[in-house]
């Protein structure tokens, strides 16, 4: 047993745990963080699975960052760049295509082909979008609200948040209910006319979540995305240079500076639990290591139900745990290639290669694509977010080559034939993934150096994200704020005294934020807030 | 009316946002695309090749002519090696800065000079007796700029430049396509570079070849726009925006001596006469009144500032060259004269000209800053430039 007593351990040397760690030391307590892959950074990584070419294996674009996170850490410094990824590129079928990027004119034009009404509304719906992203924006950058509480600060805080939409009026109230309770594509449907524009758009909706464009509840989540947008005017919205394990790297280079400790392959067995307490963790090999506090960067479901473990733990609280959704329904697929491959609809080398190409022709598409999932099968023709990251940044791949990171939903964690059948599965999900991008890239197939697919199970095994969520759980409306992720529970701490959560299973949830890491470090010193 | 240089027949085909502006009285292109943002991110991720044609360029030939230059400029040129580049600037006879340029010894006998404003009388008019020729090649020399992390195996693959010996501010002469260039690892952003120097009849070829090399390495053409971001990033000043130079002015306040503008590093002052010693040496005993610094502004300030009028801080994407106040309380205590929100940094920074007594590292100053059509101002800090500095610029 080890005689050193630390003042805190995080579990998951993830980009939030990371995070913490890094505020904690800053604030002059020890910290150790211990990693069980032999590479730091979660689900925030950089990996050369094939030599000469870096994939951003899991997650692999920078919306939410927190600002105030990169200059408090000095990430800039530290080699974090973010570098722009402006447009958004959707082909069709019919060989026709819709580029949106950063020039309005030239985007109203492109609009107005398939609809001039629309070409209108389109600024427009980007501004009201904007102004709700930033009416909930400081809710990212605080602790959750807790509804039930009496303690004057804390109602204090809830009024400010209801004062700025009476303020605004009844009409903002009204749209802000709407983005609670509607679906993407009914909310979508409100503004615009034509798919070219309700398909991709709503896509944003889904990411992550276990529903399709047409349930209710995903117009919310599209306002995650305008808020990434929002901070796209200081640039935070873009690919990491280097992939976004150094996002993971720029905050352990922190961290480490103010004197953190990060062992990886350090895989940890249990918390120990003395007393309704956590006094510190318990090592696969044996290793047992004390601290005052306990922080859990992994999901709730492995830090409760696998860490801590239910006899440490009230049935009622355990139930709720058990049901916080993860249900992990995306997969990854990323490509090394010999060469550029061309649009049908667009050959050559240009913008929209650039950036965010979504692979979401129509509605029908996208609810067809979930159909499969809603019985246990992969999509066979699936929605598809697709970035050419060497394009921008090419010390990601050897000269003339390039990588190719493909978002795939739906992949649903449990297939009708079990989940281990996933495996057998694998290659048969990557080929859908690369025949229905080939539709629109026509020989894309013989450009394939290496091909990595990541599938639920993989996202399991690999990186720790049960079920395969990457979110650590689904960001649902019924699972954020003081919900997320038990209601009582949202502002980092737990019912074992002394264990804390940190990670994207809490307020305000998941993507490349570190909002969770830094404010749970913050309540953890008892201080206020986060942005300013 | 600006003329086309060297190489607009090729600008001219990229350059579909039309957005071109006047350099020196040629057509230089401010950003390709709607914005520099794209041009931006090449310079310091993989390369950005920009025709900097504009430049004026003097030849100074002779047997005197390094000590003509010597007389002439701040720096002692005799010094200079055969092969190297000197950046420095020149003053009038109160020690006021004229101009500033690199100047790079291609022989013993044989040099060349780059200034921001025509020249050729400033030089010709304190020839006097000596064995010395200066020629305007400003027309007949075209030049090119490239810039960032991937300039060097760019240039290894499309010359016969030994680019992996050349050195930071070192010159060779190449064979670049079958075409015979100068090189010097020169730049104006403050990362890894070279800029190509080249006959203004052979330019279109050795444009062509550095972007088919540049093809595998993701080079962009780049405009003035994107330049300007990493000039300031780089902390470099520049002629007629954070300088005036002497002889073009009617206000003394307007004058600037290098020690004013930074430039204090490139003065020789112990050695034989040169134009503007005496005042020089006068200043450096006496101090100087005005310091060139590094701003960068408090960010949650400035959020804050556009939360009040209900805005997102929704900062210009390139940078600003209209000078603001800068002040110390209620007084005002200098200007800013370059501004930009840096990408790569996440920060709001600024160079200015402040008083010296607060221009020390970490003083707490203040920097206007309108929104809504209402001044206000926002905390800043002096610090050190240049605020973006790579160590590739300079590794061998």
């Amino acid at each position: 047993m080890s005689r050193r007593r630390w003042d805190a351990i995080v579990i998951g040397a993830g980009h939030n745990g990371l995070t913490c760690a890094a505020y904690l030391a800053r604030a002059g307590k020890r910290v150790l963080v211990l990693e069980r892959r032999p590479l730091i950074g979660g689900s925030t990584v950089s990996e050369e699975v094939f030599p000469g070419f870096t994939y951003s294996a899991c997650s692999y674009v920078v919306s939410l960052l927190r600002p105030w996170i990169m200059r408090d850490l000095e990430l800039a410094r530290r080699g974090l760049e973010i570098l722009p990824l402006e447009a958004t590129f959707t082909p069709f079928s019919d060989g026709r295509y819709l580029l949106r990027d950063g020039d309005p004119e030239r985007t109203r034009r492109r609009i107005a082909r398939f609809s001039p009404r629309d070409a209108e509304v389109y600024p427009e719906f980007g501004r009201v979008m904007g102004e709700l992203g930033r009416l909930v924006k400081p809710v990212i950058d605080n602790p959750a609200p807790n509804p039930a509480s009496l303690d004057p600060r804390e109602l204090w805080d809830m009024a400010n948040l209801g004062r700025v939409f009476v303020k605004r009026g009844f009409d903002w109230l009204a749209a802000e209910y709407k983005m609670l309770t509607m679906s993407a594509v009914d909310l979508l449907s409100e503004w615009f006319e034509s798919e070219a524009l309700i398909a991709p758009m709503s896509v944003s909706g889904i990411i992550g979540t276990f529903l399709g464009v047409r349930s209710p509840g995903t117009a919310y989540v599209l306002l995650h995305h305008y808020m990434g947008e929002i901070d796209g005017a200081f640039r935070a919205w873009g690919l990491a240079k280097g992939g976004t394990g150094s996002v993971a790297s720029a905050i352990a280079d922190a961290a480490r500076e103010f004197g953190v400790e990060v062992r990886t392959e350090a895989p940890v067995e249990r918390i120990l639990v003395e007393k309704e307490r956590a006094t510190g963790v318990v090592l696969e090999d044996g290793e047992e290591l004390r601290a005052r506090h306990v922080v859990s960067a992994i999901d709730p479901h492995r830090t409760f139900l696998g860490l801590v473990g239910e006899e440490h733990l009230e049935s009622s609280f355990t139930r709720q745990i058990r049901r916080f959704k993860l249900r992990g329904s995306s997969g990854k697929v990323n490509l090394a290639l010999d060469s550029l491959p061309h649009f049908a609809c667009l050959p050559g080398n240009g913008l929209h290669l650039r950036g965010d190409i979504t692979i979401a022709p129509s509605v029908d598409y996208l609810e067809e694509a979930y159909d499969d999932a809603k019985y246990g099968r992969f999509s066979r023709r699936p929605f598809m977010d697709v970035v050419i990251p060497s394009l921008t940044d090419p010390s990601l791949a050897p000269p003339g080559k390039h990588v190719m990171s493909i978002f795939v939903q739906y992949a649903p964690y449990h297939l009708a034939e079990g989940i281990d059948a996933w495996p057998a599965r694998r290659e048969a999900f990557g080929d859908a993934v690369v025949s229905t991008l080939a539709e629109y890239l026509p020989g894309l197939e013989d450009r394939i150096l290496h091909r990595q697919v990541l599938t639920p199970w993989d996202l399991e095994k690999t990186y720790g994200l049960t079920e395969g969520n990457i979110f650590h759980g689904e960001l649902s409306l019924e699972q954020l704020a003081f919900q997320r992720p038990v209601a009582g529970w949202a502002r980092y701490r737990t019912p074992v005294r002394e264990l804390w959560m940190c990670a994207s299973g809490t307020h305000p949830g998941g993507g490349i934020m570190g909002a969770p890491g830094a404010l749970c470090a913050r309540a953890m010193l008892g201080q206020r807030g986060g942005g300013r | 009316m600006p003329i086309p240089s060297p190489f607009h027949p090729r600008l001219e085909r990229l350059c579909t946002s039309y957005r071109w502006k006047d350099w020196a009285g040629y057509y230089a292109v401010c950003s390709f695309d709607h914005g520099p943002d794209l041009e931006y991110t090449a310079f310091r991720q993989a390369a950005g090749l920009i025709d900097v044609s504009p430049l004026y360029k003097y030849d100074v030939r002779g047997a005197d002519a390094a000590l003509f230059l010597s007389q002439l400029l701040v720096r002692d040129i005799r010094k200079l090696a055969i092969g190297r580049v000197t950046y420095c600037c020149w003053c009038d006879d109160e020690g006021k800065v004229v101009d500033d340029g690199t100047v790079t010894r291609w022989g013993e006998r044989r040099f060349r000079l780059t200034a921001a404003e025509p020249s050729l009388r400033w030089f010709e008019r304190a020839i006097g007796g000596q064995r010395v020729t200066v020629e305007d090649v400003t027309e007949r020399v075209a030049a090119l700029a490239l810039q960032g992390p991937r300039s060097r195996v760019i240039l290894a693959d499309c010359s016969d430049a030994d680019v992996d010996k050349l050195k930071f501010f070192r010159a060779t002469e190449a064979q670049l396509d079958g075409v015979k260039v100068g090189i010097t690892r020169t730049g104006y952003t403050g990362d890894l570079g070279y800029e190509i120097w080249v006959d203004a009849d052979a330019a279109l070829p050795v444009w062509d070849a550095v972007i088919d090399a540049g093809r595998n390495h993701a080079i962009e053409p780049a405009g003035l726009d994107a330049l300007d971001m990493t000039r300031i990033e780089a902390g470099f000043i520049m002629l007629d925006v954070d300088y005036y130079s002497s002889p073009r002015v009617v206000l003394d306040s307007r004058k600037s001596s290098p020690f004013e503008i930074g430039l204090g590093w490139t003065v020789d002052l112990e050695r034989d006469p040169f134009v503007g010693q005496t005042a020089l040496a006068a200043e450096k005993r006496r101090g100087s009144e005005w310091q060139l610094v590094g701003l960068t502004a408090d960010y949650s300030e400035l959020e804050q500032l556009y939360e009040s009028y209900g805005l997102p801080a929704c900062l210009p994407a390139t940078a600003s060259r209209e000078p603001v106040p800068v002040f110390q309380g209620d007084r005002q205590v200098g200007r800013a004269t370059s501004h930009m929100w840096s990408p790569i940094l996440k920060q709001q920074i600024a160079l200015a000209s402040v008083r010296s007594e607060v221009a020390a590292l970490g003083t707490r100053l203040s920097i206007e800053h309108t929104v809504e059509f209402e001044r206000s101002s926002v905390s800043a800090e002096v610090v050190a430039t240049p605020f973006f500095n790579p160590e590739r610029k300079r590794k061998p």
